[in-house]
């Protein structure tokens, strides 16, 4: 059985090109179960960085590429890219670890792949295939760091809020300026549970939308000083000239400490402001260096995890491997088994005595066949599985059988 | 032979201390392997001391090294009840070292050596030097959890731009946990101070300067935990006043061969 995989990707493909072939996970699936249909196993792996035929059979190749043209044309199929066996297998190992995405170790990719799998039409080999791709990814994120770090200015700013407050679960958040920049923020700090409480912006109309997305209140500029008392978390991103946030608008904080997102240029707060007892400023100079030092962080990760991976995929090129061996084995137990049954019904025995000539007989071929099927197995892991399988045949007669 | 087991633990103890400074290097692999270290180091340590208290005759860590030995092991034990979590690793970094090297020192002084006599009552030592130094192991820890708040947040002041590339717990969790530390150790130190007045009350005797250290140590933390929870203390004060509090433990600590066991 040859795993075959046929696919285009950022690295090689524009998206003018990827998107002709994106798919949903429903039509994903469906046309995994379509291909399944002629060919045998299929599992459709698309995202917006990538679209991936994974396919078993002797036509696979030809299906998936027809495919690919059929979706997108021939450049779509001129730009793809083939691999088979180990190297298919590799690929999707590296994938489901994040080491093939955008940014090293992304989480969202493992999500995708297990998707696809599970709308797929998976059969022996791909099951097996993406068992072991979904471990080796897990694997590669739970003993390396390389999806831990932020890798945008929003997430920098929630992990280090995190640094300060631990759980953001509860803590108060005041949005200053209603910006694009400002909401992803916003957003990253809600998503780990923390509470857009307030949205001071100039505008009342954009200050009352991003206020009532969040459940927030949105408040004039006026009464900042007030929200900010109150807040653990503010996040600014306004346009103004001059400093919103001064040192003598924090105030009544009793030990409790403030953590400052300062998005905005110019800069929203005034730098001072850091000096302050508990009080801990980031602008988008910071931030930005906070992401590239992670990034840097996920790429040295991203070594360890290639390893991880590695190991993984040579596990699963062992087992596909002894696949080979299989009909051979079968074939070489089958014929013993014919010889010992062939020769035991020519004996003139009682009953009693064939029960134990063929107890004895049976654990003879056992204990004879043994160490040539483990040895067997042994070696198909290795370079010269096919040979030892070829002697096999030839000095059992097994092939004139066939 | 069982003394053979200091080393075993000191090697556990060592490997720790290397691999907590890997760590901060390299994260992952050589956190676990600190774990480890501090694991198995304390369980051969646990070994010693039941070693040590089955030979003695007495109390078996009343000389000063000895009551060093089992300080190490105090401290180690407070660690390990969440030390060993991932985030708490770099608190580690603090006493791993130290564990180590006071280790060292109670061999240095016998304090892991077997059949150790004593001439003190059994009762008497097992609650005074049991509670005073339970209470000295969580001011340590306090100690090291101020420490590596002051560390954590002047990397925070000074925006660090890796400061997210090594796990370490938040500014709060260490303020809180710190405070939390003291405010358990505190009635120990109490207690242990109280159960040597009464001992000093029957057999008479003269109030020696380690006594008065040790309560200028217990007045040290009452007022930290009476700024903290009455005041509303949080962050940089209370860990400089952790700090200083803990240098009067370190007083004590040293002063105790000069006078406790001239």
């Amino acid at each position: 059985m040859k795993l075959w995989l046929v696919g285009i990707s950022y690295r090689h493909a524009p998206v003018e090109l990827r998107e002709r072939v994106a798919l949903g996970p429903k039509e994903a699936g469906a046309l995994a179960r379509l291909l399944a249909r002629e060919i045998g196993e299929c599992v459709c792996l698309s995202t917006c960085n990538r679209t991936e035929v994974y396919a078993v059979g002797d036509e696979a190749e030809e299906r998936a590429v027809d495919t690919l043209s059929v979706l997108g044309g021939e450049e779509v199929a001129a730009k793809s890219y083939r691999l088979t066996d180990h190297a298919a297998a590799l690929h999707l190992f590296r994938v489901a670890a994040g080491l093939d995405s955008l940014v090293p170790g992304e989480g969202e990719i493992l999500g995708q792949v297990r998707t696809a799998f599970e709308v797929g039409a998976p059969g022996p080999l791909l099951n097996r295939l993406f068992h072991d791709a979904l471990r080796a990814g897990k694997k590669a994120r739970t003993q390396t760091t390389i999806g831990e770090s932020p890798t945008s200015v929003a997430s920098a700013g929630a992990a280090l809020a995190q640094q300060v407050f631990g759980e953001l679960t509860g803590r108060r958040v005041v949005v200053v300026g209603a910006g694009k920049v400002g909401e992803l923020a916003a957003r990253s700090l809600a998503a780990r549970g923390a509470d857009v409480v307030a949205v001071a912006n100039r505008s009342d109309e954009r200050g009352a939308d991003l206020a009532g997305r969040y459940g927030a209140d949105a408040i004039a500029l006026e009464g900042l000083a007030d929200a900010v008392a109150s807040a653990d978390v503010v996040v600014t991103c306004t346009s103004a000239p001059g400093f919103v946030v001064r040192p003598h608008d924090v105030r009544d904080r009793r030990g409790r400490p403030l953590f400052l997102i300062d998005l905005a240029v110019p800069r929203d707060v005034d730098p001072t402001v850091n000096e302050l007892d508990g009080c801990y400023v980031y602008d988008i100079d910071d931030l930005e260096a906070v992401v590239e030092s992670s990034l840097a962080g996920r790429r040295r990760e991203a070594e360890r995890a290639e390893a991880i991976v590695a190991e993984e995929a040579e596990r699963f090129r062992a087992w596909q491997a002894s696949l080979d061996v299989v009909p051979t084995i079968a074939s070489l137990r089958a014929r013993a088994e014919a010889i010992r049954s062939a020769e035991l019904s020519k004996a003139k025995l009682s009953d009693e005595e064939r029960r134990t000539v063929d107890s004895i007989t049976s654990q003879i071929l056992n204990k004879l066949l043994h160490l040539p099927t483990v040895r067997m197995k042994e070696a198909a892991a290795a370079a010269d599985g096919v040979l030892y399988a070829d002697a096999v045949r030839h000095l059992f007669g097994l092939e004139e059988e066939r | 032979m069982a003394e053979l087991l200091f080393w075993p633990a000191l090697l556990a103890y060592g490997e720790a201390a290397v691999a907590y400074f890997g760590e901060t290097r390299r994260p992952g692999l050589p956190g676990r392997l600190a774990t480890w270290g501090v694991r198995i180091g304390w369980l051969v340590q646990t070994a010693l001391l039941a070693a040590q208290a089955a030979r003695a005759e007495g109390f078996p860590w009343a000389t000063w090294a000895g009551s060093l030995n089992l300080f190490v092991w105090l401290v180690v034990t407070a660690y390990l009840i969440w030390g060993c979590r991932a985030r708490f690793r770099l608190l580690g970094l603090v006493v791993a070292p130290v564990a180590a090297i006071l280790f060292v020192v109670a061999r240095l002084g016998g304090g892991t050596d077997l059949g150790a006599k004593s001439h003190y009552s059994s009762a008497f030592l097992v609650l005074h030097v049991g509670l005073v130094l339970a209470a000295f192991a969580g001011f340590t820890l306090a100690a090291a959890l101020a420490a590596v708040y002051l560390f954590q947040e002047r990397r925070l002041k000074r925006h660090d731009a890796a400061i997210l590339r090594v796990p370490a717990p938040a500014l709060q969790t260490l303020d809180s946990l710190a405070g939390k530390t003291i405010a358990i150790s505190l009635p120990a130190l109490t207690l242990g101070m109280l159960v040597g007045l009464v001992r000093l009350e029957a057999e008479g005797g003269g109030v020696d300067a380690l006594m008065a250290v040790t309560v200028a140590t217990w007045v040290a933390y009452g007022s930290y935990v009476a700024l903290r929870y009455a005041q509303g203390w949080r962050g940089r004060r209370t860990a400089y006043l952790a700090l200083a509090a803990f240098a009067l433990v370190i007083v004590v600590r040293l002063a105790l061969p000069a006078t406790h066991f001239a």
